[in-house]
């Protein structure tokens, strides 16, 4: 098979519009219409509390972090600041882009505006990449947010650690959007109404990083940074840690989330940083579900899911040597047993992309 | 062709705040009970990508569509949250007895 062209503008794309692929119907686990309303209702509480929460961290951490300047003492408040900035700011855009975290429509937008910037992604470029993302989850070539590619580049993966590769995207691409608007590939899903928008919102990024700058060379300190901007990169590491095991190591090209997405329990702070999204393909499933209904969406559709991984470590310990794989074989992936109360895959649906390709399940990676 | 009325349900198929599917000559609709218990009828599909909205939420007067979240005021149609940009068809509705009915052109 020739090697996958990510491009939104390559002929893989190209491809799965061609082959129906592309805007497909996903399979759904059946849960009873009243269940399911009952799961999608919405509610401000659990998001003003866990906002308050959030926000109040951030503040007195970075107020530490400010008052014990120079000394050592600084660096664990600067460390919880920055996952609180550079991670939790990840799920809170995610989750508010979706509109379900708070019932309120303005509390949703405020957060997530302040989410994006934290995150630096533009906000209203990234709310029609998510779309695209959850009508082709990992459709090569449709997808803006494939997190890894096959063959994986281990060294942007560790780099991404740091925030380093999407911080040298950032800015060029801030600057672009600020004097001309989306880019080619961007205008392929963003429509062009909004495409002003996008313009106007990177103006905005670049007044507050050119007031940062300002405000740095006036104190002639990297303060004013370690607050604005540079938590992207030393906090960034936990929604990289949490977020590369949605799909990483899963299969392409199916229209079954159960097939490239994984749920993976894990620690009640890696939850609130990660606002319950490691329910991943529970979230996929059933984007309308708020991030607090979550866990009660899983205990409903189990029966039908692959088992989750028991945690973070374990997680890893299924998707490294898959990704480590799929560096000599592109096809690898891992397909995950369904428990026998499931409905099975489509195997018939999916043969031009699982068919004959290597596959294992967790307890059966071939030997390197 | 003239306009005609066609059945879609009985008044206690959908319960208030809520919407079912509704499947006529090859097209596909979405009848509305309210919240103030009046009842309306909209195309089937979201207009942002090929999604029956049968599996979204009512919230008020607005249905959220189950893929993407786009909103729509499923009285008059009109697209209320992104990514929905178009508007979305609108039908006239009447009850009769305990019938309801979707004017289909």
């Amino acid at each position: 098979m020739a090697r996958r062209d990510y491009g939104l503008l390559g002929p893989d794309g190209v491809r799965a519009v061609e082959t129906g692929l592309a805007a497909a119907e996903w399979y759904h686990t059946d849960v009873p219409r009243k269940v399911m309303k009952d799961l999608m209702q919405r509610s401000d509480q659990p998001a003003i509390r866990d906002t308050i929460l959030l926000y109040g961290c951030m503040i007195a951490f970075a107020a530490a972090g400010i008052a014990l300047w120079g000394t050592w003492w600084c660096v664990p408040f600067w460390l919880a600041y920055g996952v609180l900035y550079g991670s939790a700011s990840d799920s809170r855009w995610h989750e508010c882009g979706h509109g379900t975290a708070f019932k309120t429509p303005w509390m949703n937008n405020a957060v997530y505006e302040i989410a994006s910037f934290m995150i630096m992604r533009n906000s209203a470029t990234w709310r029609w990449s998510h779309a695209r993302h959850h009508t082709d989850t990992y459709i090569v070539g449709r997808d803006p947010e494939i997190a890894i590619m096959r063959p994986p580049a281990f060294i942007k993966l560790i780099g991404s650690f740091f925030g380093i590769p999407e911080v040298i995207d950032f800015f060029p691409r801030m600057i672009r959007n600020a004097l001309s608007g989306p880019t080619p590939e961007e205008r392929t899903f963003v429509p062009q109404s909004e495409w002003g928008k996008v313009q106007r919102v990177a103006i905005i990024y670049t007044a507050i990083y050119a007031a940062t700058l300002a405000a740095a060379i006036g104190m002639q300190s990297i303060l004013p940074f370690m607050v604005i901007g540079l938590p992207r990169i030393y906090g960034a590491w936990h929604h990289v840690m949490t977020g590369v095991l949605q799909h990483g190591g899963l299969a392409d090209n199916v229209t079954d989330h159960r097939l490239n997405s994984r749920t993976v329990y894990m620690n009640p702070i890696s939850r609130f940083i990660y606002w319950n999204m490691n329910y991943h393909v529970e979230h996929h499933m059933f984007p309308m579900v708020p991030y607090h209904a979550l866990p009660r969406l899983h205990e409903a559709i189990r029966h039908d899911l692959p088992a989750p991984n028991r945690s973070i470590a374990a997680a890893f310990a299924e998707m490294w040597p898959a990704l480590r794989r799929q560096l000599a074989y592109e096809e690898f992936f891992v397909k995950r047993a369904l428990p026998p109360t499931a409905k099975p895959y489509r195997e018939d649906f999916h043969r031009a992309a699982l068919g004959d390709m290597p596959t294992t399940t967790p307890d059966a990676i071939p030997a390197e | 062709m003239m306009p005609q009325w066609i059945r879609a349900c009985a008044t206690d198929d959908i319960d208030q705040e809520d919407l079912i599917r509704f499947d006529h000559g090859g097209a596909t609709f979405a009848i509305y009970h309210s919240p103030d218990g009046a009842f309306f009828a909209t195309a089937g599909l979201c207009t942002h990508e090929n999604v029956h909205l049968c599996d979204g939420l009512v919230m008020g007067h607005l249905i959220e569509c189950p893929k993407h979240n786009g909103q729509f005021d499923y009285r008059t149609g009109e697209a209320k949250r992104a990514p929905v940009c178009v508007n979305l068809r609108t039908y006239p509705v009447r009850v009769d007895g305990s019938d309801v009915y979707i004017e289909l052109p």
